[in-house]
């Protein structure tokens, strides 16, 4: 008897929890409106705001005047673990003191490289670079991953110290 | 001009065929009256895969939050066209000691036997094409053929993967249709009759889920079981999606006869939700109850076709819900589940409705 | 159930089949040979290494600050706990001491990653044994840490926010906020899992009594984390050498006995129920403090050996480290867990079907990059 009973409560607990799964997903379907979280992605371009900190690309800002404030000192490209960041300098003689001094030719970064690890950009002393916020980066031609982050015909801000 | 009546589409068919006799022989009307009807079983069955597997993608999103095709199309309505358009340019590969003629038979065996059901199924009053005296026994009889289709197109792709799934999908198909038989036994005992028109005449006091009380729920669930387990659905689709290891059965086909697989596992399921609507929900009959004369006429202003496709498509939604909440049964659980529960349920369901009929317990 | 074999003069061949490299259940690019006596598993042989990347040697070249950010591709579920790990060996042998806001901080977000880690489990789960929805609610549910994550960290999966010393940066100023909304969301949507789940009789017949792994065969295995947990080993690496803010937080280690597939699944359920009773003792009090205790710009480790193990979502992670006082590793090794998980398939497999390694494999949790590397 005690098989038969087992049998029959099997049965029943069985078609239970059946029923209470069904009707999570009934739920979620019937409030579908509400509850669906896709993004429709390339619509909503013009809206989508990323995080502050969000890491895209390194970028060099530059303010109004065409400035940037790198100084060439080759911090990034010693924190860098893989090699992304190629510091091109130059001694430039300094109107001011006379002297020779490091400064910044061109700053390479291999896109195609980038970890995003960030340790570029707590290394450098001047703030001069920072993490861009964009993340459509796919180009049909490799040699565009390498990018020179200094615009051309741009110099340090006067105010920046080494 | 034609007489059309919405609700009496005998009107329509018999002012048609007034017409063709007033032109042609009796031999040609017969000859043309065939040809247009195969044409509209067949178009309708193009059509009613398009919208179903539509359905299942939308259904299927809205169950897992995201929004389902929207872009090909408003609300990508025309997805299934491109799909099909898709397969139908794709190449035709043929593994090299496969079996040609029976690797080329088995999709048409399948989809043979989906169109022979549908032409038995009554949509509307008027509107039944083959109407004879064994109609639910020939439905059933007729969706066992598509069987012999799995199993040729898992034999004759020479891919023992695709064997295993074969077998286990005939094993599967073959148990399960006793259990169809027997459920819907359970409402010919109370009925008297195979004829499908009789069974649906039967309902115009009520449909039998509601008359013939606890048989009738213990028949119609399973039934509902079986009945998504033959058409390899749901939680019991370990042949097909069978990513475990082999894609299943139809592993070697590419193409137009992959979509004949696919059309006609569609078809069978629209088969046997319409067979489960007919014989548990009335078919085309409106929702009567008893003698209540005007609640009935009431029910009767909306017209049978329109009852008889919301029945199939609310048990067409209840199938696609069990397949999208559960997981899937291993093969020896499913064959346990038939042999060792469903069976002794079915056959105590149809000695106790014996017992009722005998007795007149029933409405 | 038993299946009764009797021996028939029928002779039937075993064959091989390949549970290839690219395969929807395997979590990763690992390779199974399966050799089958129809759908009975007589052996099973595991062959790793496709995605190995050579992780550990490139460690030889980098420089210590510099080594922390590979950790967080090799288990990228638990990308925190690992860097917290290198992290953790630095200032150990530098024998520094960080501040306690540091030390919560780092405990909070090692929680976080554990519950993620878990609903990317429980997705996969449903998703290997043909629950498809409960892949999306999973999916819907680990949005939100991600959120905070990219938020504080900037980046939502590999994190390397760890810096040897402390953190990078502090945390944002809604970190808070987020955090406690995500814990009220999910203490409504984690009885949910149940509900779809592992109350479900379907899949309570596909797990109970599949892949028993008795306690001795889990130590000589060398199991840990939920997998052992589940086979009575109470091996939990935060309560036996509590590290970092663990030692002032009151959770219990869950462990059960029956040691098959639905103990697995069950132990990582309660798992997460106490990582969020953790996050709870824990985020409303961050006590003040320096976000990085002062270290020298070049870090170079004293000569000798140095070990540290952490507890991540899969188990015991370690770090071994033989320094010769320059500023790269000489020799640099991880002791991941999931190689020695997988090799318990070796055992819990065999008699069974392909569809119970299917369930198995789920359950033990693996991520192959960290097995390869």
């Amino acid at each position: 008897m005690n098989e038969v009973a087992k049998y029959f409560s099997g049965i029943a607990q069985g078609v239970k929890t059946l029923l209470t799964g069904m009707k999570i997903t009934g739920y979620y379907f019937s409030h579908a409106r509400t509850e669906i979280i896709t993004q429709q992605y390339p619509n909503n371009r013009d809206t989508l705001k990323m995080f502050d900190r969000f890491r895209g690309v390194v970028e060099m800002p530059h303010d109004e005047n065409n400035e940037h404030a790198c100084t060439g000192c080759q911090a990034c490209e010693i924190a860098c673990p893989n090699g992304s960041i190629e510091i091109l300098w130059e001694r430039v003689v300094d109107p001011e003191t006379g002297k020779k001094k490091k400064t910044i030719d061109k700053h390479v970064y291999h896109f195609s490289m980038c970890t995003l690890c960030n340790l570029c950009i707590i290394a450098c002393p001047t703030d001069a670079i920072k993490m861009g916020q964009g993340f459509e980066y796919s180009v049909f031609d490799r040699k565009q991953l390498t990018q020179v982050l200094n615009n051309p015909g741009s110099k340090v801000r006067a105010d920046v110290k080494d | 001009m034609l007489a059309f009546s919405i609700y009496d589409f005998s009107t329509l068919t018999k002012s048609i065929h007034e017409s063709l006799l007033s032109t042609f022989s009796p031999g040609w009307t017969m000859t043309i009256e065939w040809t247009i009807i195969g044409l509209i079983l067949i178009l309708f069955a193009a059509i009613a895969v398009l919208i179903l597997v539509y359905v299942e993608r939308k259904v299927a999103a809205f169950f897992q939050l995201r929004l389902g095709p929207n872009r090909v199309g408003p609300y990508g309505i025309f997805q299934t066209v491109a799909d099909f358009i898709k397969l139908l340019m794709k190449e035709h590969i043929t593994s090299k000691n496969a079996d040609k003629f029976l690797f080329n038979l088995a999709p048409f065996i399948i989809v043979t036997a989906a169109l022979l059901g549908i032409g038995a199924i009554p949509f509307a009053l008027g509107l039944h094409v083959f109407d004879i005296n064994i109609g639910l026994f020939y439905l059933t009889a007729v969706s066992s053929v598509g069987v012999l289709g799995i199993l040729i197109g898992g034999w004759a792709g020479n891919n023992k993967y695709s064997l295993i799934g074969a077998l286990r999908s005939g094993a599967q198909i073959v148990s399960y249709e006793l259990s169809i038989t027997l459920s819907l036994l359970v409402i010919v005992v109370l009925v008297g009759s195979l004829q499908l028109s009789d069974i649906i005449a039967s309902q115009e006091n009520g449909w039998w889920i509601f008359k013939g009380h606890i048989s009738a729920w213990i028949a119609f669930v399973i039934f509902m079981i079986a009945g998504t387990a033959e058409t390899n659905r749901g939680p019991f689709d370990l042949a097909e999606a069978e990513s475990e290891l082999t894609a299943g059965f139809h592993t070697e086909y590419s193409g137009i006869k992959f979509a004949m697989f696919f059309l006609a596992e569609y078809l069978s399921l629209f088969i046997i939700t319409s067979i489960g609507a007919i014989v548990f929900f009335g078919g085309w009959m409106p929702f009567h109850i008893g003698s209540w004369e005007a609640f009935n006429n009431i029910m009767d202003y909306i017209p049978p076709i329109v009852w008889f496709f919301s029945k199939v498509s609310a048990l067409i939604g209840l199938i696609m819900w069990f397949k999208w909440t559960f997981p899937r049964l291993r093969i020896d659980q499913l064959l346990n589940l038939e042999w060792k529960y469903l069976l002794p349920i079915n056959l105590f369901n149809l000695i106790l409705v014996s017992f009722i009929v005998l007795m007149g317990w029933y409405f | 159930m038993e299946a009764v074999k009797e021996k028939t003069d029928l002779k039937t061949q075993e064959y091989f089949v390949n549970m290839g490299p690219q395969h929807p259940s395997t979590h990763g690019v690992l390779r199974l040979m399966l050799g089958l006596d129809g759908e009975i598993i007589t052996s099973i042989q595991p062959h790793i290494g496709y995605v190995h990347r050579s992780i550990e040697k490139m460690c030889e070249f980098d420089n210590y600050r510099q080594i922390v950010h590979l950790t967080d591709r090799m288990d990228y579920l638990s990308s925190h706990t690992s860097n917290e790990a290198v992290s953790m060996l630095i200032e150990n042998a530098l024998e520094i001491e960080v501040s306690d806001r540091v030390k919560v901080i780092r405990t909070i977000f090692d929680e976080l990653s554990r519950i993620s880690s878990h609903q990317l489990w429980w997705a996969s789960v449903g998703m290997d044994l043909g629950a498809l929805t409960a892949f999306l609610y999973g999916f819907r549910d680990r949005e939100m840490i991600n959120d905070i994550f990219e938020e504080t960290c900037g980046a939502r999966l590999t994190m390397n926010y760890n810096v040897p010393g402390g953190l990078m940066f502090d945390i944002h100023p809604n970190f808070q906020k987020r955090v406690k909304e995500f814990i009220t969301h999910f203490k409504t949507k984690l009885p949910e899992y149940d509900q779809l789940l592992s109350d479900n009789v379907i899949f309570r017949m596909r797990t109970e009594g599949i892949g028993v792994i008795s306690k001795e065969d889990a130590i000589s295995f060398g199991l840990s984390g939920p997998t052992a947990r589940a086979s009575g080993v109470a091996l939990d690496l935060r309560k036996s050498h509590p590290y970092m803010a663990y030692d002032r937080v009151d959770f219990e280690s869950i462990v059960m006995d029956s040691g098959d597939t639905y103990a697995r699944y069950k132990v990582r359920i309660l798992e997460m129920w106490e990582s969020m009773k953790i996050i709870e003792q824990l985020i409303d009090n961050i006590p003040e403090g320096d976000i990085q205790a002062p270290t020298k710009a070049l870090i170079k480790l004293p000569k000798g050996e140095f070990y540290q193990r952490v507890e991540t979502a899969r188990g015991d992670f370690g770090v071994y480290v033989v320094s010769e006082g320059g500023k790269s590793p000489y020799r640099l090794k991880f002791r991941s867990p999931s190689f020695s998980n997988l090799f318990s398939l070796t055992q819990m497999a065999v008699g069974g079907k392909i569809a119970d390694l299917v369930a198995m494999m789920a359950t033990l949790d693996i991520v192959v990059p960290d097995i390869d590397r």
